[in-house]
């Protein structure tokens, strides 16, 4: 127990403190890489809560997917991030004050706290016990099944996000050179290669 | 085990599966397919209008118990297919001129109608936050669709950081709600409220919480102020047709989501939420009334004015009787029907093949286009709530469910809200006939926005004639919300 317990307080003072310095780093890409190291200690976060499933899709999809993008766009856009962040200190008093007022209300809400004794018999899905069933075949059982609507309405939602995401940036630009396979193959070899001979001691 | 039941849900269905397939015809016609695929997307709304219309009056619950077919999700459906059915007919000859024609564009629109239906049927928080990301991703795509123009992407890109916003303060909603209450489905959550109401129990803070932020994000979704800010801009930025689509469908299901949540799962806590509701909407109305005098742009015009009459029918819901609910069926269909053919009108303002947007264009409509400046002074008339146009009957059956209900301050701000706003209403209709005529509009205006104006014309002007039938329509509607 004491080791869980300490496990606990090493992931969530590491990911506090990786959160803060993903928005105080100067270098946009020492951001990013907080942020990973941020989401690697949310997934240890999840083992310790039995959700091994969600913690490995944490790491592969946040991690081994967003995150890099999110490096790929540092790296290749050409984004004045200083400029950016000019005016920031400017918001920080209002900003800092809606926060600090949030946190409060947070921790008089969180405080005051009631679960509803119903709540354990209405939740749709009873809790799997330990060691009966691995968190990805619980969830498979019912994603698959039960939610089949919501899984189906999520696809659709990705499909939309494609479509947009092409509309939107897919272009026909004039004087594109691009690749004809077709083209490149029937060329004969006549019009390919030029042979020179070429005598010795002088040049082309 | 719960069922599948699927052939409640035939009409979605169908719609999602002409999406992907009409999807693929696009790719392969290429662009020069864009008509023939805005027409399929027509075609398939009205199938899919038959098909609702054909089952009215069901009750059932379908693919697990996250989606309800009723009669109120019927009605909504099918005001939301007219919608986007008028909207996409008004958006061919548009499209086709200012270089938008793309096959991916009637699918959009066709993506985003799924999402509203699948959102107006939600029966679950899950399915509730599906349907409305389905609608609103396909909404951000068609906002930024010129995105040559700096306007559209601003627009685009506006309504998606907002929206993403919004749908955030949805999730945390949800989450609290579903901290304390342990589950998502509306039936639950309805037992939950009235076991707890009956036992005498306050309402714990955190799920009131929760309650705040799902309605602060559902107010987003129909421009309700305080969540307002986006919505001028947006209106202006989008292609008009795109506008007069926000206008008109999102605006009906989202106000259906509204309703459906305050009713359904928390309608027992009625003392909790009706104060909110009863704030946000005397702000829009008198927001809609007041920040319309000044604009001179007239698709911002019509986002103060859409604004308006969000706060209008919301009066309906602050009261939180059946009653109500039938003011905001009714009120809807009519909005719905003013919109369109507002729309019309602004879409045929187009001098020397230029789209114009100013008010004082209108100048003297009377003298070079007459049919059509008697057919938007209808509309103006109408909106402002003059009787015996239609306008008049959709603020009478909500003021008077708000009295009934006992709002007697939400009521009477409400109609000097509404005598405040009638001025910019008005001054469209001085400018049409009194002024002397600006440049005249470009002729022929098309034979299927001809159609679209002559019908909306005679809906907002004859209703009175078919306000019987239309009553008992939304009673059964509103009924149905009640009964479960």
């Amino acid at each position: 127990m004491i080791l869980q317990g300490l496990a606990f307080y090493l992931f969530a003072a590491v990911t506090v403190a990786a959160g803060v310095m993903v928005i105080t780093s100067r270098n946009p890409v020492h951001s990013v890489l907080f942020l990973i190291l941020a989401f690697f200690n949310s997934a240890g976060l999840f083992v310790l809560m039995g959700a091994e499933f969600l913690a490995m899709i944490l790491v592969v999809v946040y991690v081994g997917a967003v995150a890099v993008l999110f490096l790929f766009v540092v790296m290749m856009l050409d984004i004045n991030f200083v400029q950016m962040r000019e005016g920031f200190l400017q918001y920080l008093p209002l900003g800092a004050m809606i926060g600090l007022i949030l946190l409060v209300e947070l921790i008089l809400i969180g405080g005051a706290w009631v679960i509803s004794p119903e709540a354990e018999t209405l939740a749709a899905l009873p809790v799997v016990p330990a060691g009966e069933m691995h968190n990805t075949r619980a969830l498979g059982a019912v994603l698959y099944t039960d939610y089949v609507y919501l899984f189906q309405a999520a696809g659709l939602i990705l499909l939309v996000a494609m479509v947009g995401a092409i509309v939107l940036t897919l272009r026909q630009r004039e004087g594109v050179r691009r690749q004809s396979i077709a083209e490149q193959n029937t060329r004969p070899r006549s019009e390919a290669v030029e042979v020179k001979q070429v005598p010795t001691g002088s040049g082309v | 085990m719960p069922e599948l039941n699927l052939s409640a849900v035939l009409p979605e269905l169908l719609l999602a599966v002409a999406g992907m397939l009409l999807l693929i015809l696009g790719v392969f016609r290429g662009n020069s397919g864009t008509r023939l695929v805005l027409w399929l997307t027509v075609a398939i709304f009205a199938v899919a209008f038959v098909i609702i219309l054909g089952s009215i009056g069901r009750n059932e619950v379908a693919l697990g118990g996250l989606f309800v077919a009723d009669a109120f999700g019927d009605f909504m459906k099918l005001l939301a297919l007219i919608g986007s059915a008028v909207t996409l007919i008004m958006s061919l000859r548009f499209i086709e001129r200012e270089d938008m024609a793309r096959f991916e564009f009637p699918v959009l629109i066709l993506f985003a109608t799924l999402g509203m239906l699948l959102m107006i049927s939600a029966n679950d928080l899950l399915s509730l936050y599906m349907g409305l990301e389905l609608q609103s991703l396909s909404l951000y795509v068609v906002a930024a669709f010129r995105r040559d123009h700096l306007r559209s992407s601003e627009a685009g890109l506006k309504y998606f950081v907002l929206g993403a916003l919004s749908s955030g303060m949805l999730l945390y909603g949800m989450s609290m709600i579903y901290g304390f209450a342990g589950t998502t489905s509306f039936e639950a959550l309805a037992g939950l409220m009235a076991q707890k109401v009956a036992a005498g129990d306050a309402p714990p803070i955190g799920l009131v919480v929760g309650l705040v932020f799902l309605s602060a994000g559902l107010a987003f979704k129909i421009s309700a102020v305080p969540f307002h800010m986006w919505t001028p801009d947006v209106y202006e930025g989008a292609p008009t047709p795109v506008t007069a689509f926000f206008a008109t469908a999102p605006k009906v299901a989202a106000m259906a989501l509204i309703v459906r949540v305050m009713i359904e799962p928390f309608g027992d806590l009625l003392a909790q939420w009706q104060q909110i509701i009863w704030f946000i909407s005397l702000a829009s109305m008198v927001l809609g009334a007041v920040a319309a005098i000044a604009q001179t742009n007239i698709k911002r015009l019509m986002a103060y004015s859409s604004i308006g009459h969000i706060g209008y029918a919301l009066v309906g819901l602050a009261a939180g009787t059946e009653e109500g609910v039938r003011g905001i069926l009714l009120y809807l269909t009519i909005y719905i029907f003013m919109n369109l053919g507002t729309f019309a009108c602004i879409l045929c303002m187009r001098q020397k093949d230029v789209m114009v947007e100013g008010i004082d264009d209108l100048k003297g409509l009377s003298k070079t286009h007459p049919l059509m400046a008697f057919a938007l002074a209808a509309f103006m008339f109408s909106m402002a709530g003059i009787p015996p146009l239609a306008g008049f009957f959709g603020k009478l059956y909500i003021f008077l469910a708000a009295i009934e209900a006992g709002l007697y301050y939400l009521a009477v701000l409400g109609v000097v809200a509404s005598v405040v706003g009638a001025f910019y209403y008005l001054r469209i209709v001085k400018l049409m006939y009194f002024d002397e005529p600006a440049e005249a509009f470009d002729r022929p205006i098309g034979r299927e926005m001809s159609l679209i104006l002559t019908g909306s014309t005679v809906v907002v002007l004859l209703l009175i004639i078919v306000l019987g039938p239309l009553l008992d329509g939304t009673a059964m509607a509103a009924a149905s919300l009640f009964e479960g």
